[in-house]
């Protein structure tokens, strides 16, 4: 065995942690000083100007005065005004068409991308580019293309010979809906169907190698396995879209102003048009604030569509 | 029921050739363990079989019909998967009825076929459970029953127990075997643990880098294993192997390394100084005066045996005994093979030579 005797070793007598000690290694204190940007942020960001904007509500402020309480006049205004009902319907009409073919799109980009094909890094990253583009960069880009004299479509048409006279994209009620709601189709299918590929991803492939000796089809494999195993994503996705589509402002700013006749202005717009160009601040944060209660309904459908599902992972609630 | 037969079958990914010609004639009725490390293939013959890989060449057929371009859901094949692949947003009663269902099956017949695969593997009373409230046995004894529901002409086993505790593999090994031994269906089942393949099979199947090495009855390949790889992938502990060559100065022997004498049942004809590689299993050694000296590095008592790794001409062996004896690291002990079990191997090719 060893020949070196060894030396028994020195140990210090054993010390009780300072009360400062003990607090510094207290998990809750550490956890507030983590927690404290945040909640500094969240206050000074969030709360402050939300607070701010639903008190400017209930004044009569303008631009360059602070204005006095008036109550809910602001609210009875609108309740008369038929062109904010004409924004609210724009806003809805605007949001459940735009968001309701995102998902479908979204949805068959975000399952073909999941097959395996040649060049699939590149095609992911090119389903990529209309989110990475400015937006007002291609509100440009759309309101060139939708232009009533030199619309690359029309030009198109008109060679084909399919039309005689140019149309109208953003100058007719109905065409200029339809734009709006294309280009804002064109910018939100990316962030969905990347997301619900995301969610494609983490089902195993033993399932539908499962499915397959099961006997099942393709569109039976969607239906029984994969949509039910999506739906927790798809309802956390149409959320975060729902919100994005319903508070657009950039895109419509860009392309139509609101026009023609109001027919493409949505509340965000709308609350924007009257509170700074029109300087009555008052009345475009009570129309700003009308929003909350649509915000908060799409919240509560995602809440109770995201409550944890019996077969999920997670704490024992059978 | 059916009988399955495999026939030159072959398997490229790419340029890369994983399976190089494999036949296999599976009885009707027969419990087949494919056996062999990682990467021999054998997960992917067992895939082909299912219709989950395609066959580059070769032909697998199930009863008298060759299967190659038959949809896997017209195989009449089930599969358990080494995951168990369970649907986890359906009940185990919706899994098990899975299949029924798709077939177009009515809710009256899918329960009965349901009811009847739990009832045959205890799962009555977890039927209305979703995968995640179970344990790993009962999710393995699910995908079996998914399985079961079908009533296939073969059953498709892919390392069934590999997620399992020791505990539960042992005892999952037996209900695997005795579901067999009720309903006769033809298995074929892929494990890398000989231990799983012995206990199981009527027929191993011994896999090594897209070959197959050797087929037969669990005892056959442990008493006349056809070539080194076999030799020391089944048993456990693995056999010993020492280099060195026959030598036989009137009776049968074999000079191994550092000049040890070891015994030898029989010399090959014509094997006289050929270098060989002596093979011997760890149960084969006895204490004998006669026997080779060796040295005890480790003792590792088991309760039932004793494992002794010993220098024996320089080189570790190890030895098991059933019977207690006092044993010490460090101590010289003499270890006698014993002649008539000894296996004798080429050294280049590893073919068996007695």
């Amino acid at each position: 065995m060893a020949d070196i005797a060894l030396q028994p070793r020195v140990r210090p007598p054993i010390r009780e942690a300072t009360r400062w000690e003990q607090i510094k290694s207290n998990r809750n204190f550490i956890a507030l000083w983590f927690m404290l940007p945040a909640m500094a942020f969240l206050l000074f960001f969030l709360a402050y100007p939300l607070g701010l904007g639903i008190w400017i509500s209930f004044t009569d402020a303008r631009i360059g005065r602070p204005g006095a309480f008036i109550g809910l006049e602001n609210y009875e205004w609108l309740w008369d005004d038929s062109i904010f009902w004409l924004s609210v319907f724009n806003t809805l009409l605007y949001t459940f068409v735009a968001s309701a073919i995102k998902f479908g799109i979204g949805l068959y980009l975000a399952l073909l991308l999941n097959e395996n094909m040649p060049f699939k890094a590149m095609l992911r990253a090119l389903v990529l580019i209309p989110f990475i583009v400015p937006t007002v960069l291609s509100a440009l880009a759309f309101w060139w293309i939708f232009d009533s004299q030199f619309s690359i479509i029309s030009w198109s048409l008109k060679e084909m010979g399919l039309i005689t006279e140019n149309i109208n994209f953003l100058g007719d009620v109905y065409w200029a809906r339809a734009c709006v709601i294309f280009a804002n189709i064109w910018r939100g299918v990316p962030f969905v169907a990347i997301t619900l590929l995301a969610g494609l991803q983490t089902v195993s492939p033993s399932l539908y190698e499962a499915a397959t000796l099961d006997g099942a089809t393709r569109w039976q494999m969607f239906r029984n396995i994969t949509y039910p195993l999506l739906t927790p994503i798809i309802a956390v996705v149409m959320t975060f879209s729902v919100l994005f589509t319903f508070t657009d402002f950039q895109l419509i700013w860009a392309m139509t102003r609101g026009g023609p006749v109001n027919s493409t202005h949505l509340m965000a717009t709308l609350s924007y048009q009257r509170a700074i160009i029109g300087g009555v601040l008052g009345e475009g944060a009570a129309i700003s604030n009308a929003m909350i209660p649509f915000l908060l309904a799409a919240i509560m459908v995602s809440w109770f569509g995201l409550q944890r599902r019996k077969w999920q992972q997670g704490e024992n609630n059978d | 029921m059916s009988s399955v037969q495999i026939r030159d079958v072959r398997k490229s990914f790419g340029g890369f050739e994983v399976l190089h010609g494999v036949s296999i004639a599976i009885e009707d009725g027969a419990f087949v363990v494919l056996v062999g490390p990682s990467g021999c293939g054998k997960s992917t013959l067992l895939r082909m079989l299912a219709g989950l890989e395609n066959i580059t060449s070769g032909t697998i057929s199930i009863g008298d019909r060759v299967v190659n371009n038959v949809q896997p859901k017209e195989r009449d094949i089930a599969m358990v998967f080494q995951n168990y692949a369970l649907y986890p947003h359906m009940t185990v009663a919706d899994n098990m009825g899975f299949s029924l269902k798709l077939r177009g099956a009515t809710a009256d017949e899918i329960s009965t076929g349901v009811r009847r695969a739990a009832e045959i593997l205890a799962l009555t009373p977890l039927l209305d459970r979703y995968p995640r409230q179970l344990s790993g046995g009962q999710r393995q004894r699910v995908a079996m029953g998914r399985a079961i529901v079908r009533d296939p002409q073969v059953f498709l086993f892919d390392e069934p127990l590999s997620n399992l505790d020791a505990k539960l593999r042992v005892a999952m090994r037996t209900e695997i075997k005795e579901l067999h031994q009720r309903l006769k269906t033809t298995t074929v089942y892929v494990t890398h643990d000989q231990i799983e393949a012995m206990t199981m099979a009527d027929k191993i199947v011994v896999m090594h880098d897209g070959i197959v090495e050797q087929m037969g009855t669990p005892l056959e390949l442990y008493d006349k294993p056809d070539n080194q790889f076999v030799a020391g992938f089944i048993g456990s502990p693995a056999m010993n192997f020492l280099n060195g060559k026959v030598k036989s100065n009137g009776a049968a022997g074999f000079e191994g390394p550092n000049g040890v004498k070891l015994p030898l049942g029989s010399a090959p004809a014509n094997s006289e100084g050929r270098p060989a590689v002596y093979g011997i299993r760890p149960e084969h050694f006895t204490i004998a005066d006669d026997g080779a000296e060796a040295e005890i590095v480790v003792v590792e008592p088991t309760g039932s045996e004793t494992q002794v790794f010993a220098k024996l001409g320089g080189e570790q062996v190890v030895a098991v005994f059933r019977e207690r004896h006092q044993f010490n690291p460090g101590e010289k002990i003499r270890l006698k093979p014993d002649p008539s079990l000894v296996h004798l191997f080429d050294e280049t090719t590893g073919k068996r030579l007695n």
